[in-house]
């Protein structure tokens, strides 16, 4: 039982980092219907930024976090303007393989910079430990599910009441109402961008927080994958969903099964998951027979 | 000056190349191939990228048959690729089969593999099934690296040098002929599969689906038969590697050579056999030039030793984006305007 809830708890935060990723390519998605194979750069960006802010420059700790937010803010942005849009119209290839250059691209940018190597990273949350029901776990990884918590309900309010979260809604429904309802389109895909990538960042400076700060963070990028195949490409709330489950299926596979499945197991869900279902738990549904 | 090409009998209008220029240029290129080891002096550095270009090219021909002439975008390029690769590798470590006889055999095995995780094409395109075409490139190469028993697992498998007689066929001189032979074989099947009903039916599906089924082209079985093609040739390329390194490790078949190899096709130009070759040569000179210009200036700047890597990362991402954005057709469509602009001197515009 003890082993049960440590499981259940990994998988819990690892699935909640996992949503946060999730959360910005979703968005990308259903705004611009790109998908951003660069996101685990933007997430690995974002760790950096923090890492040079605090560490290397020397900021106290909350101006590091604006600090970290619009460089995310404007790397987005950037993104947008430079890579993606002289592309709209362009077939799917094209761009799926401008993001994955964008990634080649950022990640060489990252180790020019900093180097290959993993940095420590200063504890920002205290990671002791803390039981609960007969389970121990780092405090930081409770910290962590309670800020993942908070931007979650951020990005709820900010959909369901701005003005720019109903105008990006109003883009992601359809295009050319949105634009013929005075909506510019180009200012919704950048907010698109630059939030993804706000969210990427978080979610970097999490991870980072746990795990180090280091190249290895743009690992998260394919691992988003399954989850938002799972949860449905353009469903906000499958995101969320679909981390949570891979996050708790990849920590009992590998507490229960082991042999390394665990690396796996997502990949495999996702193909069935594709097969069976291509739209996922909570994706729209689109029917077209060839 | 020539205003057009009239053919005056079926035969000139459905050759391969139709025009004397066409056929001069195509010879002046063998003879350029046939000549080449001589023209370095059999060095073993002009000849090893000279070969990497070969074996790429046969890789890059495989993989625009299913992205650029069927429309079927694929990310498991390398997965594939290990599979043709360890099937060659152990059928000569461990069973003694004699290497040339294992490129066929691995061909076949991949083309059976590569059908297999197109099944998902039935019900996907574009998008998702560039996803679905990840995940077989993850799943396959955990199954490499766990299934210890037959791959080694993590651990390099050794390939015992091909022979010929008493001759040892992977030096950088005798292999070079091996691979340039079936990069042309592989050129001249592929320039011939599109003027088959099967290519056509290829080119059908990539155009427009829901109008090839009316056609009459069963979508299915076609787009499963591409994937099959296709890997076919990507299974030789594996086969190349293993006899030709010596040795396979699945560090060398990561998504990394999948996006690689799509990386040509697209500099290159989709749809496209000399495109397939443009980009193989552009994406494996690239690397080759940077490493090159680092070592020239290393007496300049000390650090551009460790600074190369990245360089050649980061140039890679950026001439796939240069690329897409400037001239999405690729190098072959620049090729064509040069060709064109010479066509009409010197009354072109």
């Amino acid at each position: 039982m003890d082993t049960f809830i440590q499981l259940t708890l990994t998988g819990l935060t690892n699935g909640i980092i996992l949503a946060l990723a999730a959360l910005g390519f979703v968005l990308i998605y259903k705004a611009s219907d790109v998908i951003n194979f660069a996101q685990g750069e933007f997430l690995m960006i974002g760790a950096y930024m923090l890492y040079a802010a605090i560490v290397q420059i020397g900021l106290p700790w909350s101006l590091g976090v604006v600090v970290t937010l619009l460089v995310a803010v404007l790397l987005g942005v950037l993104v947008e303007r430079l890579v993606l849009r002289p592309l709209i119209g362009e077939p799917i290839i094209s761009v799926i393989m401008a993001t994955i250059g964008l990634s080649s691209l950022l990640q060489a940018l990252v180790r020019m910079i900093w180097g290959s190597q993993p940095k420590a990273f200063p504890a920002f949350i205290p990671s002791t430990p803390v039981n609960i029901l007969g389970a121990t776990i780092g405090a930081d990884r409770l910290w962590a599910i309670a800020i993942a918590v908070v931007m979650m309900l951020l990005f709820a309010f900010f959909f369901q009441r701005s003005r720019e979260g109903i105008a990006m809604r109003a883009v992601a429904d359809d295009q050319q109402a949105a634009m013929s309802m005075g909506i510019s389109v180009k200012k919704v895909f950048a907010w698109a961008w630059s939030i993804a990538a706000m969210t990427a960042a978080i979610a970097g400076a999490l991870v980072a927080n746990i795990i180090g700060v280091g190249p290895h963070l743009s690992h998260f990028g394919l691992r988003v994958f399954p989850v938002v195949i799972l949860g449905g490409l353009d469903s906000i709330p499958g995101a969320i969903i679909g981390g949570i489950i891979i996050g708790l299926l990849e920590a009992y596979v590998g507490g229960y099964i082991g042999g390394g499945l665990n690396q796996v197991i997502s990949f495999i869900v996702l193909v069935v998951i594709l097969m069976v279902r291509p739209y996922g738990l909570f994706g729209q549904e689109i029917i077209e027979r060839v | 000056m020539i205003s057009g090409t009239f053919h005056t009998s079926y035969r000139s209008d459905m050759a391969l190349r139709r025009t004397w220029l066409e056929r001069l240029r195509l010879g002046l290129f063998i003879a350029f191939i046939l000549a080449f080891p001589f023209l370095v002096g059999k060095k073993p550095y002009p000849l090893f990228l000279m070969n990497q270009i070969g074996i790429a090219t046969i890789g890059a021909i495989g993989l625009n048959i299913l992205v650029g002439y069927t429309g079927q975008i694929s990310l498991g390029q390398g997965a594939f690729m290990a599979v043709g690769a360890y099937t060659a590798g152990i059928l000569t470590a461990r069973f003694g089969v004699p290497w040339w006889l294992t490129i066929p055999i691995a061909a076949l095995f991949t083309a059976a593999v590569g059908a297999l995780f197109g099944i998902p094409s039935l019900r996907l395109k574009g998008l998702y099934l560039a996803i679905a075409t990840l995940a077989a490139q993850e799943i396959i190469i955990w199954v490499v690296t766990h299934w210890d028993a037959v791959t080694g697992g993590v651990d390099a498998l050794v390939v015992p040098a091909p022979m010929i007689g008493s001759l040892r066929m992977n030096t950088d001189f005798r292999f070079y002929w091996i691979i340039w032979a079936l990069a042309g074989l592989t050129a001249l099947l592929t320039a011939n599969l599109f003027r088959t009903r099967y290519g056509r039916a290829f080119i059908a599906i990539r155009d427009q689906d829901i109008a090839a089924e009316v056609m009459g082209v069963n979508v299915f079985a076609y787009k499963l038969l591409a994937f099959a093609v296709s890997s076919f040739f990507v299974g030789v390329t594996g086969a190349l590697i293993a006899h030709y390194r010596g040795i396979v490790t699945w560090e060398r078949f990561t998504i990394d050579v999948s996006v690689l190899y799509l990386a040509m096709i697209i500099i290159g130009g989709l749809g496209s056999i000399s495109g397939s070759l443009f980009g193989a040569a552009f994406m494996t000179l690239l690397p080759a030039f940077l490493t090159n210009l680092g070592r020239s200036l290393r007496g300049v700047f000390p650090a551009m030793d460790e600074f190369i890597p990245y360089l050649q990362q980061a140039s890679f991402g950026l001439v796939i984006i240069l690329f897409l954005i400037l001239e999405p057709e690729g190098l072959k469509k620049i090729w064509d305007d040069i060709k064109n602009y010479f066509a009409l001197w010197p009354f072109s515009y």
